[in-house]
Parts: structure tokens; C-alpha cells; sequence
């Protein structure tokens, strides 16, 4: 299973597109390493530096709709490759949030108010995010804040974390 | 309780319901490209497990970046041709015999009413149009398409659009599909599946059809989905005549697929056409539209036709009705790519290529390139296209550019004028 703790990336915006996570530019690339320095480079968001604020994190927290537009998987693996496998957000689009499970990553919703409140007294800090899968609670932390907040994922998705993703699960299965 | 043509489909497609409402389906197709398959392919192989689940039911095109700009794409062409020449995947499509997916495969036939079709490609919704349920999905879906012949989904909710009223002279099916996700937003339709139905879609050519349903996934969809009817039937008749014995045969076997009168929508949304007047994007996302006439003003460096949304013969032909006589401006670059070979023929013999060539436009071999910014039209740093593809994302035709979606009459008018501009079919 993958690691689904860390330092917390939030990119407040909504609608964030999978052009801007991986321009369709590196979809030439062959393999999952030779994305990673791209992670985000066309992201229209002020202030946001891709190169230096990616270092070191390993969650993104965003707000609706993350991931939409191409289905390019492209957009998992560069986030993948730079030790990020957990996307908290409000809402995400479908081929996206399909493709985060599919390769034993997570994309976990979260109600607008919790997410309105973690924007609130957690972006832009040091904050750091702990997963408990067993218990189903993020628990994140700054210096002087501390909350842990429940989520839920079905069963389904659970079976594709806890395999490896859907090639493994499909493959003993159908 | 009555059902819906996508709820009928994934009922004749059950294999499993793993959690929930998660239905894992059987396929009738899976289709391939040479950007987003030879990861599976390569994953295939790393894994032992270089098999397909049936060789007729995979077709495979080189078409994003035809022929190939470079050592990247061209190995990426490579393992895609080598690939379907191991597994002998008759249906590929390389230079010369490709054309733009979500238009060549259609053309070919191979989509049919009732059917289940998944590919490496968020357009795929664009094959609804026959009546099938068609979604678009990442390599690893594609990947365990190609072996096992399956694909998870969510049981199909529906979003009901009821297109009526009368078509105002100069409004194509873009303006419409372009006004509805500027209705619905970007996630309005979210796991959802778009039925369009009503008097405006009964009316509308299978091209047309696959335009409304090609900019499904713009506001989130999964699939978009007409009902077949006759004009689907004609569409497909050179294809399946030998499988009914005649056209009223075929329609009523389609018909057992048709939403019931009773069938239960998440939404029913009236959108009556009669005031709609041509529409363009401004900003960066799909759903912020205007009419033309409020974005007059803004200037163009280039204006594009073509694409899986727009570079059918009927774009074309549109095109090509408003560029007969008349030259761009100088300070525009004009830039065609009939979507499929077949299409490309068929607009040299109608003379639409000699309209394109005199009025200064450049005519491109099929490809998808321009609209994803991979290559044959990427914009410079401030650069403004008038498109009609189906993506104004920031950077999504060339980094910093800058990209307004238009019907193909707009981007004929666009290109004359050099600003953004109505064309003369429009009276509004």
C-alpha cells in the first residue's frame, strides 16, 4: 500500500484541469519518472511557484471539480512520482478520481464545511497531514491547530488501495 | 419503474456489482490511440500479460501527433503499429488510413446502438451518439479493457436535455452543446450521463449528434447519449444490411434500447433554441460563454477548424459556404485539418479545399495536434485562436495562449474579419 501522509500542498482553486496538472506537451514522455518535473507547470493560480512549493509534500488539498477535463493518466502519475498519493478536495472529476484508485492512489471527498474550515485554520502553514485507513480519519496538524476530520470511501475503492489498483484487483477477479 | 437507454445498456452489459453501485460492464469495443495506450501496452508486457480479450472488438489509430514531429512520437507510433501487429488488430490506422479517432471510427462503423465503448480519451462521450454508452478513460482502465474485456462504473444516473424550438439561421450544434455547459457549468453533469432528446435532435444529422455529444465530458458527463432513430439507421445501413432485412427492421431492433416514457432523470432540463444566437468562450474554462456578437472586438492570430467536435464534412462544408469569395485577413493564420481521410477526399471533390486554399487557409492531413498544443498549429506567448475545438484551458493550444471556442461558421467569419465576428448565415 502507498503512503498517504505528509506535508500538505493546498492549491485553493476550483476546476483545476489535467492540462494544468501535466501540459499535453509531456504526453510524449514514455514512462512515470520523466513527468515529474512537471507536476503543475501550467497551473493559473497567483503566487503559486510549481517547482519550489511542490518540494517535500505529499498531499494536495484542493476545492471542486480537481482533475477534470483530458483523461490523460498522466496527471496521477506526475503527482505519483512526486510522492504525492492522496488528493483531499470537495468534489473531483469522474476519469480523474477513477484513475487516482485505479493505481492504488487515493481521492477522498470531503463535505464543503470541513473543507471551508481546513482552508480556513490550515492553508498556507506548515501543516501536516496523518491518514488512519483503519479508523477512516485524516488528522492534520500545525503548530497551533489540530483536527481530525472522518471521511468515507466505499468499499470498492478501499479493495483498489489496499491490492494495488484496478489491474491487480481486475485480473483475479474477471 | 421505466429505465433509460444508458441503465438498458448497462443491464445487457452486467458482469458484477462489486460495491455499492459500481457495476463492472462488458465491452463491446475498447478503441486506442498512440498517446495514451502504449503505457498500458508497456505495462502489459512488464507484467507477463502482453494478451487482448478479443481482437476484433480492439481498434487501434495513430492519430494525436500524425506523422510523427519527433524520436518521442514516433516511438510512441511504434509500440501502438507493433503492438496491433502481434495481436494482428486488423481495425489499425496509421499515416495515410488515420483520421481523428471520435470521427474515423464512427465513419468505419464501428460504434452501433446499445453498444459499450471505453478508450484512452475524454471525447470518447462522443460516440453516444449512436446510442451507445461511450466514456473515456485513464491508461490503467484502458489497460484491463484491453485484457479482460471490462470496465467499473458507477450505475448510470441521467441529466435529460430536451433541445427544442426553432433554430435561428447560423447556429450550429456547437452554439447549442456550448450553451448547455455554459447552463450546466463544468461539473454540472458530474457522473452523470447527458440524453439529449427533443425536436432540435430528432431534426439533427449523426454529425451534428456527435458534436452535442463530443462536449459532454465539458461539463463533466460520462457519456452524453441521442436515441437512435432513422437517421442512425441510415448512418449505419452500408454496415449492417446484411444483418436485417431491411431499415424498419433494424430500427425496431434498436428500439429495445430506447429510454422508456416512465424512465426516472436525475434532472430534465428544457433548453429551447429559438433566442440562442452563435456562442464563443472567453476566460479558461468551457462554460464561460458569451454570444459572439459581446466579443467582437477581440483580435485573432489564428483561427483553427478541425478536431474531433468540428472537422467533419458539414463543418466543412459550413466553413467553406462562408469563405467561398473571400480572403483572411493578413493578420490571421488560417489553419484546416479535415478530421479523416474520407472526409479530406470528400471535401476535394466538392471543391471545399480549393474555397479553404484561395481564401489563404492552410490544409493540414488529418490530426488531432493543434488542440491539445502537441503539434501542426501550437500558439506563441500571447498568442489568441479563434477554435473549434472543444478546450480553452490555460496553455491548452501553447503555453500563455489564448483560446476562444467558436462554431465552424464563426471561425470562418473570425478568419475574414481578424477579430472574433458573426458569420453572414447569423440575421440575429
Amino acid at each position: 500500500m502507498k503512503n498517504f501522509s505528509g506535508k500538505v500542498l493546498f492549491l485553493d482553486r476550483n476546476d483545476i484541469n489535467t492540462d494544468e496538472i501535466i501540459p499535453a506537451k509531456y504526453l510524449s514522455e514514455i514512462s512515470k519518472q520523466a513527468l515529474g518535473p512537471y507536476l503543475l507547470e501550467d497551473i493559473k493560480l497567483d503566487g503559486f511557484m510549481p517547482r519550489t512549493d511542490i518540494q517535500e509534500k505529499n498531499v494536495v488539498i484542493t476545492r471542486t471539480n480537481f482533475g477534470c477535463g483530458s483523461s490523460r493518466e498522466h496527471a496521477a502519475w506526475a503527482l505519483e512520482v512526486n510522492n504525492i498519493n492522496l488528493v483531499i478536495a470537495e468534489s473531483f472529476a469522474r476519469i480523474f478520481r477513477q484513475n487516482m484508485f485505479n493505481c492504488g492512489m487515493m481521492a477522498v471527498e470531503l463535505p464543503a464545511e470541513a473543507m471551508d474550515r481546513i482552508f480556513r485554520d490550515f492553508a498556507d502553514k506548515e501543516t501536516n497531514l496523518e491518514t488512519n485507513l483503519e479508523k477512516n480519519i485524516f488528522i492534520i496538524t500545525t503548530k497551533n491547530h489540530h483536527l481530525e476530520v472522518s471521511f468515507s470511501i466505499s468499499e470498492f475503492d478501499r479493495a483498489l488501495v489496499m491490492t494495488g489498483g484496478w489491474v491487480e484487483y481486475a485480473d483475479s477477479k474477471y | 419503474m421505466g429505465k433509460t437507454i444508458a441503465e438498458k445498456i448497462f443491464n445487457a452489459h452486467h458482469v458484477d456489482n462489486p460495491a455499492e453501485d459500481i457495476h463492472v460492464i462488458r465491452l463491446d469495443a475498447v478503441f486506442c490511440h498512440e498517446i495514451t495506450t502504449p503505457m498500458a501496452i508497456n505495462d502489459l508486457v512488464t507484467r507477463n500479460k502482453d494478451r487482448v480479450f478479443d481482437t476484433n472488438k480492439i481498434k487501434a489509430v495513430i492519430d494525436h501527433v500524425t506523422p510523427a514531429k519527433d524520436s518521442k512520437t514516433a516511438e510512441q507510433g511504434k509500440i501502438l503499429r507493433d503492438w496491433a501487429r502481434r495481436h494482428n488488430i486488423l481495425d489499425f490506422f496509421d499515416i495515410g488510413r488515420n483520421g481523428i479517432c471520435h470521427v474515423l471510427f464512427p465513419e468505419k462503423g464501428f460504434v452501433r446502438p446499445g453498444f459499450t465503448v471505453i478508450m484512452g480519451d475524454s471525447h470518447t462521450c462522443t460516440h453516444g451518439a449512436f446510442g451507445a454508452f461511450a466514456a473515456g478513460v485513464g491508461t490503467t482502465d484502458l489497460e484491463v479493457g484491453i485484457l479482460k474485456g471490462v470496465c467499473a462504473f458507477h450505475y448510470p444516473s441521467t441529466i435529460k436535455v430536451n433541445i427544442s424550438g426553432q433554430m435561428p439561421g447560423g447556429v450550429l450544434a456547437k452554439d447549442i452543446i456550448l450553451s448547455v455547459i455554459g447552463r450546466l457549468g463544468v461539473n454540472g453533469a458530474t457522473n452523470k450521463v447527458l440524453e439529449f432528446t427533443g425536436p432540435i435532435v430528432d431534426a439533427m444529422t449523426m454529425e451534428s449528434r456527435m458534436t452535442l455529444c463530443n462536449m459532454s465530458v465539458e461539463a463533466g458527463a460520462t457519456s452524453g447519449i441521442c436515441l437512435p432513430d432513422m437517421t442512425t439507421v441510415e448512418y449505419l445501413w452500408e454496415f449492417i444490411k446484411n444483418e436485417y432485412s431491411d431499415k424498419k427492421e433494424a430500427l425496431d431492433d434498436f428500439g429495445r434500447f430506447l429510454s422508456d416514457a416512465d424512465a426516472r432523470y436525475d434532472q430534465v432540463i428544457e433548453h429551447d433554441v429559438s433566442r440562442l444566437e452563435p456562442m464563443v468562450t472567453f476566460g479558461y474554462k468551457p462554460d464561460q460563454v458569451k454570444p459572439v456578437k459581446e466579443m467582437e472586438a477581440i483580435k485573432v492570430d489564428q483561427v483553427y477548424i478541425g478536431s474531433c467536435t468540428n472537422g467533419r464534412i458539414e463543418d466543412l462544408r459550413v466553413a467553406a459556404n462562408e469563405l467561398a469569395g473571400q480572403k483572411i485577413s493578413n493578420s490571421v493564420r488560417g489553419i484546416v485539418s479535415p478530421a479523416t481521410p474520407k472526409i479530406y477526399r470528400q471535401a476535394m471533390e466538392e471543391g471545399i479545399l480549393k474555397i479553404f486554399l484561395d481564401a489563404g487557409f492552410c490544409v493540414t492531413n488529418p490530426t488531432c495536434g493543434a488542440c491539445l498544443g502537441m503539434s501542426n498549429g501550437v500558439l506563441a506567448q500571447g498568442e489568441v485562436c479563434a477554435s473549434t475545438t472543444n478546450r480553452n484551458f490555460n496553455g491548452r493550444m501553447g503555453k500563455g495562449g489564448m483560446v476562444h471556442l467558436v462554431s465552424p461558421a464563426t471561425a470562418a467569419a473570425t478568419a475574414i474579419a481578424g477579430y472574433i465576428a458573426n458569420s453572414r448565415l447569423f440575421k440575429g
